[in-house]
């Protein structure tokens, strides 16, 4: 009877706190929270009847950028042909892409209506196409990839600053388009050892 | 002076708690193959984790060289594989997205920096043929040691 008015004593919570701390401190430490990154590309469609089919390109919209099994580099367009290092590939592939000065051996420029924006004169035809051998090494590939998008990227920054009076990353999504239209990543890879096949990955 | 009330922290705590229990991806597959990504100046991030199925390659880790050597290997999942069986991985890499994230699969190719290009094209190839176009070169950013 003397029982029934006892009260019932509080659980005592005071730890639910450190437990939990001790979850969290767990789960802060087992996230993995660093994103990936890289260059992306896209490759080309496989298409098994394309094998033979060789398309036709100007010889002066060509800049071959062939990196050998010494992981020599070499750049043949219609200007130059040598080998070089890889700090110099980006602006050779800047001067080739824009072609500034007109330039006969350098690729043609022609009218090219950008999608939602209106007429530019561009070097829309150029094609740079990278080779490599099968022993060349993947890190000095990737450096030239590296360097190509780098020439791609700063003419479409250059370009923003000129036409539109800002920077690259101050541009909406649509005005990012139109840098691209006005300078489309067109960069093949060949399949080792099989040149002349023209496979676009942009 | 009256004390701070502190009865509702572990309700704090557990809220931050759960934020990290919801962004948290354990480690999906343990590495048999060692790999230094190169370093770039143009590195984009990749924003949907969702999107991304990873392709290994570079040379085995310590135990298992002595059975296979030093050469070069690819991991698909948890398993040494060939070119040949990337096909099998995409298409059960697409099989387990969403209908409408299908289109936007990428690959991302995590691969030794001193790999040849010999079997980087030859992966690249197959997955040309298993219609997975979407790469991405896996690489830190310059100057950012990780």
């Amino acid at each position: 009877m003397g029982k029934s008015g006892r009260k019932v004593p509080g659980l005592n919570s005071s730890s639910t706190a450190d437990i939990s701390f001790i979850l969290l401190i767990f789960f802060l430490v087992t996230t993995s929270m660093d994103t990936d990154t890289g260059l992306s590309r896209r490759l080309p469609e496989w298409d098994p009847n394309a094998e033979e089919q060789e398309v036709k390109i100007k010889e002066r919209n060509v800049m071959v950028v062939n990196v050998n099994k010494a992981n020599e580099i070499w750049v043949k367009n219609g200007v130059i042909n040598k080998q070089i290092e890889v700090s110099e590939l980006k602006d050779l592939a800047k001067e080739f892409i824009a072609n500034p000065n007109d330039n006969v051996n350098l690729p043609v420029k022609e009218d090219y209506e950008v999608p939602g924006f209106r007429t530019i004169v561009t070097t829309v035809k150029h094609v740079i196409s990278l080779q490599t051998d099968r022993s060349t090494n993947y890190e000095v590939y990737f450096k030239v990839q590296n360097e190509l998008t780098k020439a791609y990227n700063e003419l479409r920054d250059e370009w923003c600053k000129q036409v539109l009076g800002k920077g690259w990353d101050d541009c909406t999504e649509d005005e990012k388009t139109y840098a691209k239209g006005m300078y489309p990543s067109k960069i093949s890879e060949a399949e080792p050892k099989q040149y002349g096949s023209a496979a676009l990955a942009q | 002076m009256p004390e701070l009330n502190t009865s509702s922290l572990p309700d704090l705590i557990f809220t931050v708690l759960f934020f990290f229990m919801m962004v948290t991806t354990m480690r999906e597959v343990e590495l048999k193959v060692q790999f230094t990504t190169p370093s770039g100046t143009e590195i984009e991030k990749l924003e949907k984790k969702s999107l991304v199925s990873h392709i290994y390659i570079g040379p085995p880790t310590k135990e298992y060289r002595a059975a296979l050597g030093p050469a070069p290997r690819i991991q698909l999942n948890d398993k040494f594989a060939e070119p040949d069986h990337i096909r099998d991985f995409v298409v059960s890499e697409r099989e387990s997205m969403a209908e409408k994230d299908k289109p936007f699969m990428k690959m991302s190719l995590k691969i030794d920096t001193n790999t040849q290009m010999g079997i980087v094209t030859d992966v690249k190839q197959a997955l040309r043929k298993a219609w997975a176009l979407n790469i991405v070169y896996s690489a830190t950013k310059d100057g950012k040691k990780k």
